[in-house]
């Protein structure tokens, strides 16, 4: 029994790093997931306030879950996530001004992110805290890891470097369109491309595997 | 098919005349192409013929990879991929690093056709993506012009061509400007004779007027593309510019210009009428020609770059499936649309 | 609401007055939260915002030891009163000795994206423009961004003639001093951080001239 309910966590934890990731399964949260994965560095701190925003939310929400009438539930949920988000923007803009000012707009943003108020409605609003902050770690480490997966290849590829440090010397050519907008829909597609190849492929040898254990 | 001159031919419609395969047809399009290529490696020499071949390694090689290996022999044989490669070279600057018009082969291929299906599912000209990709991800390379030489020149190779991958060599001093940009930035004029004959910067095979107008002839003569596309996009750039012209002759070029200079030619006649990617209806393709000739000289006067036929021909593009929708011909013993 | 029976069945339809008071108090809450760390923040903010435009004007005034807000108005340089627009202002520099050594224009103009915003340094006595430095821009990476990113670009702000208006020209062809060598390959940019300067000294190179007396600066060190 106890080792079943360790196995519970680990795969509420799982499932949204990769089975349920929330931009390469769900295709969530893409506004923040394109505009400001230019670099690695904003693409972890736009992660970062995304993480804080959705566990905190979550944790208030599935604490406060039984208090909350479910007829104003979504209200009371924005409300939440709005603190935090404003929380954040004033700390991001206090402590990392010049990181501040490239996220933009895209701070406030969060609050309309769907994944946030999504795992409230899906799982906070009808989980135990302990499983709520468990899912929202997952599904916020999903989100950060995928964030980074983009804002790493597109520095890479954009301007050579990876934390503003130069990879291949001086003679490095950028690509400039990797920094630029079309460079975010075109690394995400074929990231998704490649996220759903290696699923196929896993999927194809589970089958192949399944079919020789039978025969 | 097979028997010579049959006496009495017996068969179910439709009754083809000749053989349309898309072998067949690539290769008068390649056929039409040569001149031009050869004006293009009499002009910009081995670099010329390096980028060519980088570009059209780059598209089959991508083909060759992403295909499965029991269609490969098929796909790689009706020469789509080879001419597309040819495609994008003629419109890369004969100084490009060899890697990039390798890469842009390779976008071509892959994110321009592959993505959407293969040969016939394309919504956009596969060169033209590539292109389009290759300008927005090295803006320097791809907007660093060399002065046309001669057969005398034909080995100096460009320092820049033999760039390592991913990386850039300083550009060496002798760069041109092309006619559109001195026209555009300088007010320069260009003579119609050189644009004619083509010993002017620009991309490989944008250059000799005359000859593209030839393999133009040819195709249209042949019968492999639609000869409204060419006509109504050279007559809608020829009126618009000639009313620009007669407001004020000093700072817009006239219509002839405005035809010869820049790859306007070589995107009227190669390009636009990608039977792909381009209307099938005769309106449509007439709807489709003007708006490309509109989108030329709107860009080319109002826009940033000196060129624009490029991203008018993928915006025409886009909106081809909207045209061919709405100019479905009648049914006939119905009125309204036939749908 | 079929997927949640626990909370259809147990939750008896709650009263208008607990649906607001509930949300009231979220609000409320929310607001004292949001307020608090405002409070907490601004100062930091505030003192970052102040020093990076105090670092811009400096840069574009070499020399300058203290500035200070001026607003233009009845026909001379008056220190600001923090009502203006923000499009009326301009920056004095002065020396350590309280000596006016010039102005800070910001102006703004379109860009080749976007809208660029800058901060150019102005000697009236000289007629010159001594700096230039740009706060926002959005142009293309690799070639507009050179703007700011060109060394070369920004040292022909360093000391340029307004006069008759400020010039681009191809890149190497610089030979009057209201010269300005344009970045190959960004004409357009180039010219755009042109044009925005030219704008700003046809709007306040008027006003600096006809102001007889230079505005004196008390307090020193202010701002």
């Amino acid at each position: 029994m106890v080792r079943k309910k360790q196995e519970d966590v680990y795969q509420e934890f799982i499932k949204g790093l990769w089975r349920d990731n929330p931009v390469f399964v769900q295709v969530l949260g893409m506004c923040p997931m394109l505009a400001v994965t230019n670099s690695a560095v904003n693409a972890l701190a736009m992660g970062g306030a995304t993480f804080f925003v959705l566990v905190a939310s979550s944790f208030l929400v599935s604490s406060l879950k039984s208090w909350i009438p479910k007829q104003v539930r979504i209200s009371t949920y924005i409300i939440i996530i709005a603190t935090f988000v404003t929380v954040t923007d004033f700390t991001l803009e206090a402590l990392v001004p010049t990181i501040h000012k490239e996220l933009g707009a895209f701070i406030p943003l969060i609050v309309a992110n769907c994944m946030i108020l999504g795992r409230q409605e899906a799982f906070a609003s009808r989980n135990s805290v302990k499983l709520a902050v468990i899912d929202a770690l997952g599904m916020a480490s999903g989100f950060l890891f995928a964030l980074f997966a983009l804002g790493s290849v597109r520095e890479i590829l954009g301007e050579g470097a990876l934390f503003g440090v130069p990879l291949f010397g001086p003679h490095f050519e950028p690509w400039v369109i990797m920094i630029l907008p079309p460079g975010g829909f075109l690394t995400l597609g074929l990231l998704l491309l490649f996220f759903n190849w290696v699923k196929e492929r896993k999927d194809r040898l589970a089958a192949q595997l399944a079919e020789g254990e039978a025969s | 098919m097979s028997t010579e001159d049959p006496r009495l031919l017996l068969q179910a419609a439709p009754l083809l005349k000749q053989q349309l395969t898309t072998r067949g047809a690539m290769l008068d399009v390649l056929l039409a192409l040569l001149p031009a290529t050869l004006a293009g490696l009499w002009f910009f020499g081995l670099s010329g013929l390096l980028v060519l071949t980088a570009s059209i390694l780059g598209s089959i090689m991508t083909e060759w990879f992403f295909t499965p290996e029991e269609a490969r022999r098929q796909h790689l044989l009706d020469g789509s991929g080879f001419l597309t490669g040819l495609l994008l070279g003629l419109t890369l600057p004969p100084s490009l690093p060899l890697w990039m018009a390798f890469i842009g082969g390779a976008v071509s291929i892959g994110l321009g056709k592959l993505i959407w299906g293969g040969l016939g599912q394309n919504l956009f000209n596969p060169a033209l993506v590539g292109r389009a990709f290759l300008l927005a991800t090295f803006p320097n390379a791809m907007t660093t012009w060399s002065p046309a030489g001669g057969p005398a020149d034909f080995f100096q190779l460009h320092a820049s061509n033999l760039a390592l991958p991913f990386m850039h060599v300083e550009y060496d001093g002798v760069s041109a400007a092309t006619p559109l940009g001195l026209m555009k930035f300088e007010y320069q004029d260009t003579s119609l004779s050189n644009l004619l004959i083509g010993n002017i910067s620009g991309c490989i095979g944008e250059t000799s007027g005359l000859l593209l107008l030839l393999g133009g002839a040819y195709m249209l003569w042949r019968r492999v593309i639609d000869w409204r596309i060419p006509a109504s996009i050279l007559l809608s750039v020829a009126a618009l510019t000639t009313v620009f012209y007669l407001v004020g002759p000093d700072r817009y070029p006239g219509p002839l210009f405005s035809i010869l200079a820049g790859s306007l030619l070589i995107g009227a006649f190669y390009m636009a009428t990608d039977p792909v990617s381009s209307p099938i209806t005769p309106r449509g393709a007439w709807i489709f020609g003007i708006g490309i000739g509109l989108l030329v000289v709107l860009i080319r006067i109002f826009g940033g770059f000196p060129e624009g036929v490029m991203y008018a021909i993928l915006l025409m593009n886009a909106a081809t499936p909207l045209i061919d929708r709405y100019t479905q011909p009648r049914v006939f013993g119905r009125g309204g649309a036939g749908r | 609401m079929s997927n949640r029976p626990e909370l259809t069945m147990k939750a008896p339809e709650p009263t208008s007055t607990r649906l607001v008071v509930t949300l009231g108090f979220a609000g409320l809450l929310s607001g004292l939260i949001i307020v608090s760390v405002y409070e907490a923040t601004l100062p930091t903010i505030t003192a970052y915002k102040a020093k990076v435009l105090k670092e811009a004007v400096f840069k574009v005034l070499p020399g300058v030891s203290s500035m200070r807000r001026l607003t233009y108005r009845d026909g001379r340089m008056i220190a600001a009163t923090g009502e203006e627009e923000e499009e009326d202002l301009v920056f004095g520099g002065y020396a350590a000795d309280g000596q006016l050594i010039g102005y800070a224009v910001p102006n703004a103009g379109p860009g080749f994206q976007d809208t660029i915003r800058l901060l150019y340094g102005y000697l009236p006595q000289e007629r010159k423009v001594v700096g230039m430095e740009i706060l926002q821009s959005r142009e293309t990476p690799g070639l507009g961004d050179k703007i700011y990113k060109d060394a070369a670009f920004v040292a022909n702000f360093d000391e340029l003639s307004i006069d008759p208006e400020i010039i681009t020209v191809k890149k190497g062809r610089k030979s009057a001093p209201n010269e300005v060598d344009a970045i190959t390959g960004a004409t357009i940019s180039s010219k755009a951080v042109v044009q925005i300067i030219n704008r700003g000294n046809q709007r306040w190179v008027p006003r600096f001239s006809g102001s007889e007396t230079l505005p004196k600066p008390t307090p020193v060190g202010a701002q």
